[in-house]
C-alpha cells in the first residue's frame, strides 16, 4: 500500500461528513432506495449539523470532566500519601466496568431528570475507567532510573509529577482518552432515549418510523466521527510518544 | 494501645454520617408516578429498630474509620449491610398503609448510598485479603444465596421494584431468559467463528491487518444503529430464502439483535487470539517443531494452551459487553431486560427501569467475577507448569 493512501482516505472521509452535515440535500438521491412510501430521505426534525455539534459537545464536556477526575485519582493514587487507595480503586475500576451504559443512563433519570445531564453523567462514568486505568499503568510503569535521576537533581515531589512523571505518561494517558471518546461517540446515541439532543435522536426516529435512510444516516456520521477522532488522537499519541521515547499501546 | 486513623476509613465514614443523618432512607409515594416524600432512618422503621439501625451503622463506621483488624473491619461491613438489607424490608411494610395497594415504597438516596459505603469497605477488606479464585467465587455464591433467600422469604415484597416484578412475574423470566440466551449465544457463535479466524489471522500475516480494521470499524458504530441497519438485510433473507423465516429469522424482533451482538463480540475474540498466539514463547514453538510435532499438534498441543488465558480475558470482554448491550435489544422488539428499562423510561415509573436495570448488573458482575477467577486459575496453572 502506498504510504499516501490512508491520508487521501481520511482527507476524503472528512470532506464527505462535512458535506453530508452542512448540505444533506445533495445526497439524497443515494438514500432515496432505502426509504419507502415517500418517506423522507433525509432527517427533518432538526438540523443535521446542530445535531452532530451538539453530539460532539456532550461527548467533549463528559471527556473533559472524565479526563480531569480520573488522572487526579490517578495521581493521588500513585502518591506515597495515597498509596493505601490503590488496591480498593483498581478493583473499584474492574467493577465499574460491569455497569451497562443502558443502566447507568435509566438509573440517572429520577435524580437529574431527561435531557443532556443524564447523558452527560453516563458518558463521564463510564469514560472514566479506560483514563484512570492508563493513567495508571503509565504513572506506576515510569522507568525507575528517570524518576530517581530526576529526585537525584533534587526535584521537589510537584516538580517530579508536573516535569517528568506526567509528560513522561501522556502517551499513554491519550490512549485512554481515545478509547473513552469512541465509547463515548457511541454512547452518547443511547442517551437520545432518555430525550438528549444527540444524532441517536435520527437513529431512533429511523426506528420509530421503520426507515432504514434516517438510521443509516445517523450511524454512519457517528461512525465517520468515530475513526477520524480515532485516527487523529492516534496521531497525536504517537507524536507524544516519539518525543518522550515510550511506546504508546 | 493508640488509635489511629484509617485513610479510606475517614472518607467512608464521612459517606455514611450524610447518608445516616442527612439523605432519606426510604421514598413513600401515593402511586407508581407521583413524586415521593423523603423518610429517614428513623421515621421509616419502627422506634426501637430504627434506633437499632442507626447503633449499628455508627458501631460500624467507627469500626471502619480506625486501623482496625481485617476481620472486625469484615464482619462490621457484612453486619451493616446485611441489617440494611433485611431492614428496608420491615420500611417497606411500615410505611405501606394497610389494606393501601396503590402505595409504593422504594429505597432512597440514603440507603443506596449507606450500600455502597459499606460495600466499598467490605471491597477494600476483600482486595486486602487477597482471596484465592475459588474464594472469590465462594463470596459471590454466598452473597447471591443470601439476595435468593430474602427474595424467597418475602421480607422486600412491600418494596416497589418487588411490586412491578408481581405484575409481571412471568415476563420477566420470559425477557430474563431472552436476554442470557442472546448474550451467550451470540458469545458462542462468536468463539466458534472467530478462533479459527484468529489462528487463520496470525497464521496469515496478510489478512490480520485488514480483519482486525474491518472489525474495529464495526465497533464504532453506535449499537443502536447496527441494531436497525441489520432490520433490512435480515428481512430480506427472510422473505427470499426458503425455510429462514421458519428458523425464526425476522427483520425485526431477536435475529437482527443476535446478528449484531455477534459482530461486537467479533473483535474482541479475534484480536485476543491474535495477540495470545503472538505472545507464545518462540522457544516453545522451536522445541515443538523439534521433537518433530506437526503444525495442527503444535496448534492444539503448545500454542493454543499456552495463549489460552489471553483469549479467556476476550471472552470475558465480550460477556460483560454482550450482557449490558443486549438490553439495547428491546428498541427493536428483541426482548430481554431492556424491555422493562425502556418501558420505564417511557411511564416515568423508575421502579420498573430498577426492575430491568438491577438483573443486568447483577448478571453483568456475577460473569465478570466468576471469568476472572477463571482467568487467574489457568494463568497460575500455566505459570506452575512452566516454571
Amino acid at each position: 500500500m502506498k504510504a499516501w493512501l490512508p491520508s487521501l482516505l481520511r482527507l476524503a472521509l472528512v470532506v464527505l461528513l462535512v458535506a453530508f452535515v452542512t448540505n444533506p440535500g445533495w445526497f439524497e438521491p443515494l438514500l432515496k432506495p432505502l426509504t419507502e412510501n415517500n418517506a423522507p430521505v433525509i432527517y427533518n426534525q432538526g438540523s443535521l449539523l446542530t445535531l452532530t455539534l451538539l453530539h460532539l459537545r456532550t461527548v467533549l464536556i463528559a471527556t473533559i470532566a472524565a479526563t480531569i477526575v480520573a488522572v487526579a485519582l490517578a495521581i493521588l493514587v500513585t502518591r506515597p500519601a495515597g498509596a493505601e487507595f490503590l488496591p480498593l480503586s483498581r478493583s473499584l475500576v474492574n467493577i465499574g466496568q460491569t455497569f451497562p451504559p443502558v443502566a447507568v443512563l435509566a438509573l440517572a433519570v429520577p435524580a437529574v431528570g431527561f435531557g443532556e445531564k443524564p447523558t452527560l453523567i453516563a458518558l463521564f462514568l463510564y469514560g472514566l475507567l479506560p483514563i484512570f486505568e492508563n493513567a495508571l499503568t503509565g504513572l506506576t510503569t515510569l522507568p525507575a532510573n528517570v524518576v530517581e535521576a530526576a529526585r537525584g537533581a533534587g526535584m521537589t515531589g510537584w516538580q517530579r509529577l508536573t516535569k517528568v512523571e506526567l509528560p513522561l505518561s501522556a502517551p499513554i494517558i491519550l490512549g485512554g482518552i481515545r478509547l473513552s471518546v469512541v465509547i463515548s461517540l457511541a454512547t452518547a446515541t443511547i442517551g437520545s432515549t432518555v430525550a438528549a439532543k444527540t444524532l441517536g435522536e435520527v437513529i431512533i426516529a429511523g426506528l420509530l418510523s421503520n426507515n432504514l435512510a434516517f438510521i443509516l444516516q445517523g450511524g454512519l456520521i457517528v461512525a465517520a466521527l468515530a475513526v477520524l477522532i480515532y485516527d487523529g488522537l492516534s496521531a497525536i499519541e504517537r507524536y507524544t510518544a516519539r518525543r518522550m521515547g515510550r511506546e504508546a499501546e | 494501645m493508640t488509635l489511629r486513623f484509617d485513610k479510606l476509613g475517614v472518607v467512608i465514614a464521612a459517606i455514611v454520617a450524610y447518608a445516616a443523618f442527612a439523605a432519606p432512607f426510604a421514598t413513600f409515594r401515593a402511586n407508581r408516578i407521583v413524586p415521593g416524600q423523603a423518610r429517614s432512618i428513623l421515621e421509616a422503621l419502627p422506634a426501637t429498630t430504627g434506633t437499632l439501625l442507626l447503633a449499628i451503622i455508627v458501631v460500624a463506621a467507627l469500626i471502619a474509620l480506625f486501623r482496625t483488624p481485617l476481620a472486625l473491619r469484615l464482619a462490621a461491613s457484612v453486619v451493616a449491610l446485611a441489617a440494611l438489607a433485611l431492614l428496608i424490608g420491615v420500611a417497606g411494610t411500615f410505611l405501606t398503609p394497610a389494606g393501601n395497594t396503590f402505595a409504593r415504597i422504594s429505597p432512597a438516596s440514603g440507603f443506596w448510598i449507606l450500600i455502597f459505603a459499606f460495600t466499598l469497605l467490605l471491597a477494600d477488606v476483600l482486595t486486602r485479603l487477597n482471596l484465592s479464585p475459588l474464594a472469590r467465587v465462594g463470596v459471590l455464591v454466598a452473597v447471591s444465596a443470601a439476595i435468593g433467600l430474602l427474595l424467597i422469604s418475602g421480607s422486600w415484597n412491600d418494596l416497589s421494584i418487588l411490586k412491578e416484578y408481581a405484575n409481571r412475574a412471568d415476563s420477566f423470566w420470559a425477557e430474563g431468559s431472552k436476554h442470557v440466551t442472546l448474550a451467550l449465544g451470540s458469545l458462542a457463535a462468536a468463539v466458534i467463528v472467530g478462533l479459527p479466524l484468529g489462528i487463520l489471522c496470525h497464521r496469515v500475516e496478510r489478512l490480520r491487518a485488514g480483519v482486525l480494521n474491518v472489525l474495529n470499524i464495526i465497533q464504532t458504530i453506535p449499537s443502536i444503529a447496527l441494531f436497525g441497519l441489520l432490520i433490512a438485510p435480515l428481512g430480506w433473507v427472510a422473505t427470499h430464502v426458503p425455510g429462514a423465516a421458519a428458523l425464526g429469522i425476522r427483520g425485526i424482533g431477536t435475529a437482527p439483535a443476535f446478528v449484531a451482538l455477534f459482530l461486537y463480540s467479533l473483535l474482541p475474540v479475534v484480536a485476543n487470539t491474535v495477540v495470545g498466539l503472538a505472545g507464545v514463547p518462540r522457544a516453545a514453538n522451536d522445541a515443538a517443531r523439534g521433537m518433530g510435532m506437526t503444525d495442527r499438534q503444535r496448534l492444539f498441543g503448545v500454542e493454543f494452551p499456552l495463549a489460552f488465558p489471553v483469549i479467556l480475558t476476550g471472552i470475558r470482554i465480550v460477556l460483560v459487553q454482550n450482557i449490558g448491550l443486549a438490553t439495547i435489544a428491546a428498541l427493536i422488539g428483541g426482548g430481554g431486560f431492556g424491555v422493562f428499562v425502556f418501558q420505564g423510561v417511557g411511564q416515568t415509573a423508575m421502579d420498573l427501569v430498577l426492575l430491568g436495570a438491577v438483573p443486568t448488573v447483577a448478571l453483568a458482575f456475577a460473569a465478570a467475577i466468576i471469568l476472572d477467577a477463571v482467568i487467574e486459575m489457568t494463568a497460575t496453572k500455566r505459570r506452575v507448569e512452566t516454571a
